[in-house]
């Protein structure tokens, strides 16, 4: 009966002292720009200059691929048919 | 490489390299400023990704009907060039909803549906790739299954309730951001047929490569 005391005085003493230094929550609510911190907020820039690069980029790289693939079926042709004459 | 396929790829090189000036031209929008123009390149390539999903499945049920080798091939074009484009379409939107929604991604109708028609034609390739023999024509059933998937993906944003922008943006676009929009949509469609006509290409080259080791294995 005491220990029960002992705990319910130290919940009621060390509750709200707890629940004041509790983080703050994620925001799953919309939260205006100017409320956001600096260090989250993304450049437009960045994100137009990320979206056009990595069109070009992959564009590039796809057109390189189909081209070293053509060549080497052309090569792959090529030997096939000499070696058929 | 035709003449016409060669001038395609020109002038479609020459479109993009002039585009950031173009798309630079356009006024800011209104509420998204500067990150909007993600615009010119994110809807010209969700274009062409549907296109392809289309010229897959059409040409996949010729192949089925018909038989038809140069049908099949066209059909893995357009199948690998749904990839790459939808690849394009489904990296650039969410870029431009980090700014506009502050999420880099919301499970809506047209973005769950857009990445479904991604995976079927990504399923498609490795299909293609490990499936063995017989495999052609599983994918080209797989391919009339994704081109079914279009007509839900384009009018998604009109039935279902969603934050992505309704098909009626285009047609009231004003003028200063239509030019570099239907410039960048000319570019993006003249890139996509310079690369069917290469990729239908390499594919036929493909079956030629099988009948010479089988005329070979016969000699």
């Amino acid at each position: 009966m005491r220990h029960l005391r002992l705990l319910l005085t130290l919940a009621l003493l060390l509750g709200p002292a707890h629940a004041g230094a509790q983080p703050k929550p994620s925001p799953d609510e919309f939260v205006p720009l100017s409320e956001i911190p600096p260090e989250e907020r993304i450049p437009a820039i960045n994100l137009v200059a990320a979206a056009y690069g990595f069109v070009w980029v992959a564009v590039l790289g796809y057109v390189w691929t189909l081209g070293s693939r053509l060549k080497k079926a052309e090569d792959e042709i090529g030997r096939l048919e000499r070696k058929a004459r | 490489m035709t003449t016409a396929v060669k001038i395609q790829l020109a002038v479609a090189t020459l479109m993009f390299a002039v585009a950031p000036w173009i798309v630079n031209a356009a006024p800011h929008e209104a509420t998204m400023g500067l990150v909007y123009k993600i615009y010119f390149f994110h809807m010209p390539s969700a274009w062409m990704f549907m296109l392809a999903a289309i010229v897959s499945g059409v040409t996949s049920g010729r192949y089925l009907f018909t038989k038809n080798p140069k049908a099949d091939a066209t059909a893995v074009a357009a199948a690998e060039l749904a990839v790459l484009f939808g690849l394009l379409a489904l990296v650039t939107g969410p870029l431009w909803a980090r700014k506009a929604w502050g999420v880099w991604w919301v499970w809506d109708a047209r973005l769950t549906s857009s990445l479904m028609l991604f995976l079927i034609f990504v399923a498609y390739l490795l299909l293609r790739q490990f499936g063995g023999p017989g495999s052609e024509k599983l994918s080209a059933g797989l391919a009339l299954f994704g081109m079914a998937n279009v007509p839900f993906i384009y009018v998604s944003v009109n039935v279902w309730r969603t934050m992505h922008p309704k098909t009626s943006v285009v047609p009231t676009l004003p003028v200063s951001m239509g030019i570099p929009l239907w410039f960048c949509v000319t570019a993006f469609l003249l890139l996509f047929l310079a690369l069917l006509s290469l990729r239908s290409l390499l594919e036929r080259q493909r079956g030629r490569i099988d009948a010479l080791y089988l005329a070979e294995d016969e000699a």
